[in-house]
């Protein structure tokens, strides 16, 4: 490790949350280093304590939380002595910090000028032209265009992205030489992250400044770490360089973690998990935090805590590394056996079981006196999908891009403006109310939120009956209970869940009712819009493995409407990539993975980031944010962001060409191989 | 915005025909002009002459909504809806039954009531702001508690015992400023110290605690801990990001109610014996003057329907998010 | 025989409601959970033990009949008196009848104003003579006076502490029955405030209240003990019978106005589009007449028919009730666009939230989307708002009557009791007992209910903000 004197020095910290008998032991005896210009990444899922870590160091922790012990050494000081004014002067100033939510990390009312100066002012000493110029200097240097007009602009006129500049160009106003971002990007869309990380490396080499970071993503990690902490329930079970730590992950906690992110090679296989749920954090620990969940532990890991063990660059703490053990070290973490599939058609079947036609959703903009309609935000704006029986297609894109609302259209939850969703060679967007009532079995919604898709007023057995309900099935209440029961089993929660609220699972368990409600009734088709974006990665492997192991089971089709590219390459068959309302490419997941042809999905797959630095591809920049879709640029919606955009882009709509077989593309610079009857606009 | 203000004082306009044809059902309808008359003159065993001759006096003997014997328009206009409804859109509210001119009688009386109610609402909102925002400051303390408490015992009190324990204390007791009474001009600053102290008193513990509430639910949110993070100290927090932030609710709040000030305060104004708009409606109310009320629910809807106009404007001048279509 | 009056049947229908509503709640995870909140609340239970207190003596007294006379001497035929009684003056006999001459002060011997009295030896003399009632068992009030009042008022301090004892004793056995413990361990509990249910605080409540009532009962038997009023009638007496009206205008206007609330509120949020256009004109003309001029208004116009067909009632007092429940209806009609703006927004929110899109993508019925899961799901609103009306409620009851326009004069009630005393302000020295018990007993009602709301309030719904 580096010998100079380390910027921020931690050890033995420790927070509580809440008052009582009982606190949360958030952070249990921490101990970290980082160095000057280095990047420290705090690795770790949600709740184990990696947020409130940073803000014991800021001493920004909500009123109920509050530093038990330790010391955070800070350049000469120990933060934690400092009075509160002496505090004030190192925050913003030799430390700061970023938050996860741009949208609502600012304060709406004053200029986003104003709030980079009063910084300035606070920490520099600068106020008038003075501050005033270098106020435009920092948003210059977080590449915000027209800094002169964004000087004066209210944080709701700018983009997610463009926020989170701001926030970066108010710590940077104090000079920092420590920047604590926490998931500085996980609100962001890929593109978006990929500019603001390239911003935060570019920033940090030339002020030499350290960074910690704070993540869940793997990928990011990889992307800007020098060294990885990687944290479980309170503690840092792992601490290493990255190289080592890519390559092989030490703890079982992290080598789990690797193993349960979903990739095209371990596509029908299941994907590991992780057993059981994360310990409560009010109970005091005997043994190992990780051993209830460890498929390596062994009798001392419940018996007594372990210890540091240090083998190169890299520390873990974990009795397999105690001299003598490495023998029940099981070093190989390849994929689990491959569970039953049911054969799946190679090819779609002639006839798919879902179409949509030229599908329209506008939503109408009103002004004026009366409010005419003086416009449209064309949300969806001619979509064509395809989904043949027992395949999973997935539909792309970034935010704001219409994938939602093309499910809730084929859902008929918004009805469409135009166009046709043929479902099973039944025509859905004429029926009338009651018609569309009793046709509603075949098709069925998992949402994102699993805290939000059900009724907290009802018991989950209701929650899980009341499809089986409006149809209909099931004569009388023994019956109806039996089929709850067989559903609950089936999605892997004991029966004894119907006399329990939602409000009583975790995440994951509550997707699985959800899963369960939908399956209920038996439908052809699944929307799952965004169903694992909400989870975090040991338990997204746990309901993937679900979502296959059922679609094996029922043959039911899928539409997987997700930005998460990881888990397309994993489940899907086609993939349709969506930008602005309109499909861009289309195609057999290998294909377009492989060899995307539009230049957008290329620019969406190269800013993912990449877990092996052998595989990664130069970020492909795009410029700017997503275009509003209320007023479309002309020509090929991607011409303004597209790196190899021509005059023709700025004029036409390209139609859609056939790169092969079964392979479509959008795109100018693809305009080869015209399918005759493809030709739109 | 231009389109915005037009549509919303178009929409008005329904609102404002409801509102009238509301008080037309009320005052004609279920009660007859006849009944009126009745209880006006007193006795119940009146003559059907006397009634008629109250009535003639007082134009309600034509006929309610349609006029058979009139000419053309006539038909329409000489009857008691046209005169006494329709004409309130015109701000026409012709004579009480007393036999005054109801215009120039609310012209004359809304200075006093304003003189009243301007100056409570604005110390009455400083007042409230200092102490919510010195129970924010002390949030989670026992300060914070024990203001709370005694804000729910204020307000648990009511109106009426501010004003008699005022005039008891103040005046009675003291004998500070006079118990009640009004003079025109300068001199009216002596009469108008107790109404204001009173009001602005009685609405101290339920201000407050409003008020509170929305400082400590700004004080909840993401951005005050982005401005913590840069090192500022807790009241430039409170003053400069959170106050800010929670003056649009508490503006706009204030706004609704600035029209009414007009209508001054019925209770204050009939106990301190102030010639106001007020009082001038209890008086209405007392002497079964149906013109008096009819006018001032007429006048009193117009002014909440500008005060909502006002509101959504001043929406858009205090909060950079909103912007009306 | 058993009267039973308008406002008599809608409180007996709202105990009714109560009682299924507990019922109904007892069996529900998510409105239990929030009720256990509320009984972990010190403040908020003494506060309940309180209003209980209130609800019982206008419980009492909304049981009215009127009494047999004395049978004729032909027997069989039973009579019945014209005046209608309440239990709760069945109860209070003599406080009702013991009336003087006119104003008294508190626990005075003698009455307020001078008189002329015929001495013995013929001669005349203006003085303050002795009440009828009041202090009439002491041969010399001066002298003999304070010691009988502490005397009195310490005997049944006594008598109350006791009587709370014994309640205390078998309120911990059955406790301690019910949870299998023992008798011990559930006093020490209770003592230092570890049960679940705050029952510390409500037995203090208890003491204190019985105490006072205690006293209240022996003394007011002996003395006007909030003095006597102009017309000589026990202010004690009256301002306990203004319970009831205080108690009805709360509860029975947001009776009145829920259904319509509620019904309208969500239609117009669920359904959107032209239905939510009409209720939403409906709402904002209502609500852009000023409250009171709607009120006075309305009851000016009942006043005339009242004062036309004065000949269809057959008391006094089912007049006066039949004012009030106009009067909570009127209330109710100028309430209820506040909740019902509420619901809608509510309503709007939940429209668009996953689990009634994941029911609408189930199939399930509109009506039963209604019912399963958007009422339940902005109850809590709806009884937020039920309890912080109350008291606003109490409050405008007293400056509806001051302005005339509020309850009948003829009948008990907080605002008839200030209205009246106001005109005596200027007295010399002032008449202010009347004012005083008002005030002590609408101010000791108000808090309860607002101490209680709050705590009811951030048990339901700690986000939810209540605009002014």
């Amino acid at each position: 490790m580096n010998d100079s004197q380390p910027i921020l020095s931690v050890s033995e910290l420790s927070t509580h949350l809440g008052s009582g008998s009982r606190p949360i032991r958030a952070v249990d005896g921490l101990s970290f280093d980082i160095n000057k210009g280095e990047t420290l990444a705090l690795l770790g899922e949600s709740g184990c304590g990696k947020s409130i870590t940073a803000l014991s160091l800021m001493r920004l922790l909500p009123a109920s939380g509050r530093v038990i012990s330790g010391t955070v050494r800070f350049g000469s000081c120990d933060l934690l002595k400092l009075s509160e004014s002496e505090m004030r002067r190192v925050r913003g100033g030799g430390m700061t910090m970023i938050f996860q939510e741009p949208m609502t990390s600012l304060n709406p009312v004053i200029p986003i000028g104003e709030q980079i100066l009063e910084a300035l002012r606070l920490h520099v000493g600068e106020a008038g032209a003075a501050g005033r110029k270098h106020v435009l200097d920092l948003l210059d240097a977080v590449r915000i265009p027209d800094p002169g007009k964004r000087f004066h602009e209210y944080p709701h006129q700018l983009s997610g992205g463009m926020k989170q500049r701001v926030m970066i160009a108010i710590a940077l106003a104090g000079e920092p030489n420590l920047l604590i971002a926490d998931e500085p990007t996980t609100a962001l869309d890929v593109t978006i992250q990929a500019q603001v990380l390239e911003l935060m490396r570019n920033l940090q080499q030339q002020r030499q400044m350290a960074i910690l970071l704070i993540t869940h993503d793997l990928g990011v990690v990889a992307e800007m770490a020098d060294r990885v902490a990687v944290m479980y329930a309170g503690q840092i079970v792992e601490l290493a360089a990255r190289e080592p730590f890519f390559a092989h992950p030490s703890h079982p906690y992290s080598r789990k973690l690797f193993a349960s992110l979903p990739t095209m090679a371990k596509r029908k296989r299941a994907l590991h998990v992780i057993k059981g749920l994360v310990p409560s954090l009010h109970a005091r620990f005997s043994g190992c935090r990780f051993a209830a969940r460890c498929d390596d532990a062994v009798a001392v890991c419940h018996e007594y805590p372990p210890a540091w063990h240090t083998d190169g660059e890299r520390q873990v703490l974990c009795h397999l590394y105690e001299h003598g053990r490495e023998a029940e070290r099981r070093e190989d973490t390849s994929t689990a056996p491959i569970p039953s599939h049911t054969a799946r058609p190679a090819k779609p079947v002639r006839e798919p079981l879902l179409q949509t036609r030229a599908l329209q959703v506008h939503f109408p903009i009103e002004a004026g006196v009366f409010k005419r309609t003086v416009g449209y935000v064309r949300a969806v704006d001619g979509v064509d999908l395809t989904i043949g029986a027992g395949r999973t297609l997935a539909l792309v894109g970034e935010s704001g891009c219409g994938k939602t609302t093309v499910g809730k259209s084929i859902l008929q939850l918004i009805r469409p403006t135009a166009g046709s969703v043929r479902l099973d060679g039944v025509e859905l967007t004429g029926l009338s109310h009651s018609q569309l009532r009793r046709r509603r079995s075949d098709f069925q919604i998992i949402f994102q939120d699993p805290y939000s898709s059900m009724n907290p007023r009802m018991l989950v057995g209701d929650v899980v009956a009341e499809g089986i309900k409006a149809f209909g099935a099931g004569e009388t209440r023994e019956q109806r209970r039996a089929l709850v029961n067989k559903q609950l089993l089936q999605v892997g929660l004991s029966a004894d869940s119907v006399t329990r609220y939602p409000h009583e699972f975790s995440g994951g368990q509550r997707q699985r009712i959800s899963i369960a409600r939908a399956l209920a009734v038996a439908p052809k088709l699944i929307v799952c819009d965004e169903p694992t974006s909400a989870l975090d990665v040991s338990v997204q492997a746990q309901i993937l493995n679900l979502l296959q192991r059922l679609q094996a089971e029922v043959g039911v089709s899928y539409l997987f409407i997700t930005h998460n590219m990881s888990v397309v390459s994993y489940i899907a068959d086609e993939i349709a990539v969506m930008y602005l309302g309109r499909i861009v490419e289309f195609g057999p997941v290998g294909d377009v993975l492989r060899r995307p042809r539009h230049p957008y999905t290329e620019a969406l797959l190269s800013a993912v980031p990449a877990l092996d630095p052998k595989t990664r591809r130069g970020v492909i920049r795009l410029h700017g944010d997503i275009p509003s879709p209320s007023s479309p640029p002309s020509g090929c919606h991607f011409h303004p962001r597209c790196p190899k955009s021509a005059e023709l882009c700025r004029q036409h709509y390209p139609r859609r060409s056939r790169v092969d077989d079964q392979h479509y593309v959008n795109c100018h610079l693809v305009d080869d191989e015209p399918i005759p009857g493809g030709a739109r606009r | 915005m231009t389109a915005y203000i037009v549509r919303r004082l178009l929409y008005a306009i329904p609102i404002l025909i409801g509102v009238n044809l509301l008080t037309f059902v009320l005052f004609f309808v279920i009660n007859t002009p006849d009944d009126i008359a009745r209880s006006q003159l007193g006795d119940r065993r009146v003559t059907a002459a006397a009634i008629d001759t109250w009535k003639r006096a007082h134009g309600y003997q034509k006929p309610l909504i349609y006029n058979e014997n009139a000419q053309g328009l006539g038909k329409l206009t000489d009857t008691v809806l046209f005169n006494k409804s329709v004409r309130l859109f015109a701000f026409d509210f012709g004579r009480s039954d007393s036999g005054r001119d109801i215009g120039y009688d609310i012209g004359q009386r809304m200075w006093p009531s304003l003189a009243i109610a301007v100056p409570t609402l604005i110390v009455g909102i400083l007042v409230n702001i200092t102490f919510a925002l010195l129970i924010a400051l002390f949030r989670g303390t026992y300060i914070d508690f024990w203001g709370v408490v005694l804000c729910v015992i204020l307000l648990s009190v009511s109106s009426l015992f501010y004003i008699i324990g005022g005039q008891y204390l103040l005046s009675k007791l003291f004998h500070l400023v006079p118990i009640s009474g009004y003079d025109t001009g300068i001199n009216a600053t002596k009469f108008l110290i107790l109404p204001v102290i009173v009001g602005v008193i009685s609405g101290v513990g339920s201000g407050t605690r409003w008020y509170r509430t929305l400082f400590l639910e700004e004080i909840g949110k993401d951005y005050v801990r982005t401005a913590r993070a840069k090192g500022l100290s807790e009241h430039v927090v409170l003053f400069r990001h959170v106050l800010r932030n929670a003056l649009i609710p508490l503006l706009t709040g204030i706004v609704v109610v600035l029209p009414l000030l007009f209508m001054g305060s019925l209770i204050v104004e009939s106990f301190f014996g102030v010639p106001g708009l007020g009082s001038y409606t209890i008086d209405g109310i007392q002497r079964q003057d149906f013109a008096i009320v009819r006018s001032m629910v007429f006048l009193g809807s117009v002014l909440y329907i500008i005060g909502l106009l006002l509101t959504d404007i001043s929406y858009t001048l205090v909060d950079p998010r909103v912007r009306l279509r | 025989m058993l009267v039973l009056f308008w406002t008599d049947v809608l409180i007996y229908l709202l105990v009714a409601m109560v009682v299924v509503f507990a019922l109904y709640a007892r069996r529900r995870e998510h409105l239990r959970a929030p009720w256990r909140e509320v009984g972990r609340s010190g403040v908020a239970m003494g506060s309940l033990v309180v209003l209980a207190f209130y609800v019982t003596i206008g419980l009492l007294d909304s049981i009215h009949f009127r009494p047999a006379l004395q049978p004729d001497e032909e027997a069989g035929k039973r009579e019945y008196a014209h005046e209608i009684l309440s239990v709760f003056d069945w109860l209070v006999t003599p406080l009702r009848e013991r009336t003087e001459k006119t104003y008294s002060a508190p626990f005075a011997a003698n009455l307020y104003t001078k008189e002329t009295v015929e001495l013995a030896d013929g001669r005349q003399r203006r003085q303050f003579p002795r009440l009828k009632y009041g202090a009439r068992h002491l041969d010399d009030p001066a002298t003999e006076k304070t010691a009988d009042i502490v005397a009195t008022g310490l005997s049944a301090a006594v008598k109350g502490v006791a009587v709370w004892g014994l309640i205390c004793v078998m309120l911990i056995a059955a406790l301690a029955r019910k949870k299998q413990q023992t008798f011990r361990s559930v006093f020490t509990r209770m003592l230092s405030g570890a049960t679940a249910v705050r029952w510390r605080s409500m037995l203090y409540t208890f003491a204190v209240l019985l105490v006072i009532s205690f006293a209240a009962a022996d003394l007011s038997m002996e003395y006007h003990i909030l003095g006597t009023d102009k017309v000589g009638e026990d202010v004690f007496y009256q301002t306990l019978k203004s319970i009831r009206t205080g108690l009805v205008i709360g509860t029975l206007t947001t009776l009145v106005m829920l259904p319509f609330a509620m019904l309208l509120g969500i239609m117009a949020g669920y359904f959107g589009g032209w239905i939510d256009d009409v209720i939403q004109y409906l709402y904002t003309t209502l609500s852009s007449i000023p409250g009171v001029l709607l009120i006075a208004a309305a009851v000016l116009i009942l006043q005339v028919y009242l004062d036309n067909h004065a000949d269809r009632f057959s008391s006094i007092a089912e007049r006066a009730d039949l004012r009030l429940l106009f009067l909570c209806l009127i209330l109710g009609v100028t309430s209820w666009t506040s909740l019902c703006r509420y619901l809608r927004g509510e309503t709007l929110k939940l429209r668009d939230t996953d689990y009634i899109q994941a029911a609408t993508a189930l199939g399930v019925r509109q009506f039963t989307i209604l019912t399963r899961h958007v009422a339940p799901n902005v109850m809590h609103i709806v009884l937020i708002t039920v309890v912080l009306d109350f008291s606003a409620l109490v409050l405008a009851e007293a400056v509806l009557s001051y302005v005339q326009i509020g309850v009948d004069p003829a009948m008990n009630s907080w605002g008839n009791m200030i209205n009246s005393a106001r005109l005596e302000m200027a007295r010399e020295p002032i008449v202010w007992w009347s004012l005083f018990a008002a005030f002590l007993f609408m101010f000791s009602l108000v808090l309860a209910a607002n101490l209680f709301s709050d705590a009811l309030r951030d048990a339901f719904d700690p986000r939810l903000r209540r605009e002014k």
